[in-house]
């Protein structure tokens, strides 16, 4: 057998001609949850803004109304993660851990450029099977940086970026509205406004505003900064009177206590 | 050589063979519903337009309608086709109006409504309809249909994109499925069918992301039709 089958490293692609053919046969492969996402950043007078909506779909379904999609990176850097859940989560957490390590080795805070470097590489090693797109910020001794890492590992440096399926939604506030030197105010509210463009124009984004303040030597997390999508109250209550569900209580088997096999149906309360 | 031969043998222009796959139907998505009263009953429908991808086509596209004034539909499936298939309802009623000197009867269009549809057995219109009126008694009736005119009397029906989340709130809450000692024959009063409809549209909203925008109810009963209209999530 070659080395390259023997290694370990990477994925495993032994059941790719078992999954197709199970495909073709119907049984195909679980859906991955994916944050049919609006995830937007810019650069403002002190620093970096990051936004985000905060629902996940499955297919036609929302799986969660108030997803997390700002991930942490390091003490000055954040990262929106768009695209397969799972993906961004654990490629944002993996590379948390990497520059924490990083930190400790030089003894410096990390550079947002040597974040964008490691997501990249990782990313283009998976040649676009991991499915992660994000939008990364920072502020280091260098200044404010913002990029883009798509999954296939290309990467863009820009004054203000969107991703997502509510991208087109979100650049059409930014292109209309962004200028260089934005106050922190002025550029909250045109981050609040590209997210809430992809919220109520594109489907797979929905339900509330995440915003991420970055500046020299401080972060805000502004978690739900905006909530536009509250339920209303239900007309009636559909609370059930005691006793509604039918249940049946197990008894130890008959060969345990002796007695008759079968277990009655409780209709008491 | 080649253009030699093609000299000797006559010129034949090109054979394209062309894959532009041209697709008739499209499904607009969206949700509709139906529920049978004593006296009368009612239909709901969002008036979300979309095309199955993250785009939303229009917000404010009705799906359901007035046919008469004892008689409503509501719709899913392609927007077009329901379109026709309403105005071919209203033509039918119509002419039955102009020969016969009386409106048709509610089963009797529940009857037209089936096989219209059948008669596009081999090209169907892609709609799924939900019909409801009153009967000769001022009772109320639901039917609903598949796409090629199978047609079935219920008590309450559910299709769209968010179906599969409300048939078995309605399943639970009309017909007390899985209600031990509940009294499975009482038919719901118009006000509890009015919130079982909202409270169906509103949460169908939050997970559902085909349905939403604006809910249109439509209330048959012995004075005519009524209308109400509801805000939905806009997300």
């Amino acid at each position: 057998m070659s080395p390259i089958l023997e290694s370990a490293a990477g994925f495993k692609f032994d059941n790719v001609k078992r999954n197709q053919l199970l495909s073709e046969k119907g049984n195909a492969a679980p859906r991955a949850t994916k944050t049919g996402t609006t995830i937007v950043g810019l650069i403002f007078k002190d620093g970096i803004i990051l936004g985000a909506d905060t629902r996940a779909t499955s297919g036609p379904i929302v799986a969660d109304k108030n997803c997390e999609k700002i991930h942490y990176l390091a003490p000055n850097m954040y990262c929106c993660g768009a695209g397969t859940a799972a993906d961004t989560e654990f490629t944002t957490s993996m590379a948390s851990s990497q520059l924490a390590l990083h930190s400790l080795n030089t003894g410096r805070e990390a550079r947002v450029a040597t974040a964008m470097t490691m997501l990249k590489q990782y990313l283009f090693r998976y040649q676009g099977h991991i499915g992660a797109y994000l939008v990364l910020g920072g502020y280091d001794v260098t200044g404010p940086h913002l990029y883009t890492i798509h999954a296939h590992g290309s990467t863009d440096k820009l004054p203000f970026v969107t991703m997502g399926s509510g991208s087109l939604a979100a650049m059409s506030v930014f292109e209309s509205r962004w200028r260089a030197g934005l106050s922190r105010e002025e550029g909250i509210e045109l981050v609040k406004d590209a997210i809430e463009a992809g919220i109520f124009n594109d489907l797979g984004s929905g339900s509330n505003v995440d915003v991420c303040v970055i500046t020299r030597n401080n972060v805000e997390y502004l978690r739900n900064y905006v909530m536009p999508n509250e339920r209303v109250e239900k007309e009636q209550s559909y609370k059930f009177a005691p006793g509604t569900t039918e249940f049946i209580v197990p008894k130890p088997p008959a060969t345990l206590s002796g007695e008759e096999e079968g277990t009655a149906m409780d209709v008491s309360a | 050589m080649s253009s030699l031969l093609s000299h000797e043998i006559g010129y034949s222009a090109p054979i394209e063979v062309h894959n532009h796959g041209f697709s008739p139907y499209v499904n607009n998505e969206g949700t509709s519903l139906g529920i049978c009263g004593e006296d009368f009953v009612l239909v709901a429908s969002d008036t979300r337009q979309s095309n199955g991808g993250y785009s939303i086509n229009a917000r404010r596209s009705p799906k359901a309608f007035e046919l008469s004034n004892r008689t409503v539909i509501a719709t899913t499936g392609c927007a077009a086709d329901a379109k026709q298939l309403v105005e071919d309802m209203e033509q039918r009623a119509q002419y039955y109006v102009h020969k016969h000197g009386r409106e048709m009867s509610t089963p009797a269009m529940a009857q037209v409504l089936s096989q219209l549809l059948y008669t596009r057995r081999f090209f169907p219109y892609y709609v799924f309809p939900i019909f409801a009126g009153l009967d000769a008694k001022g009772k109320g009736a639901v039917y609903n249909y598949d796409a090629i005119g199978n047609i079935e009397c219920v008590s309450h029906y559910a299709y769209g994109s968010a179906a599969a989340l409300l048939q078995p709130f309605l399943d639970n809450q009309i017909n007390k499925a899985h209600q031990r000692g509940a009294d499975t024959t009482a038919k719901p009063s118009r006000a509890q069918a009015v919130k079982l409809a909202i409270d169906a549209f509103t949460s169908a909203t939050e997970r559902d992301i085909y349905t939403g925008d604006w809910l249109e109810i439509f209330i048959v009963d012995s004075e005519g039709v009524h209308k109400l209209t509801r805000e939905l999530k806009h997300d």
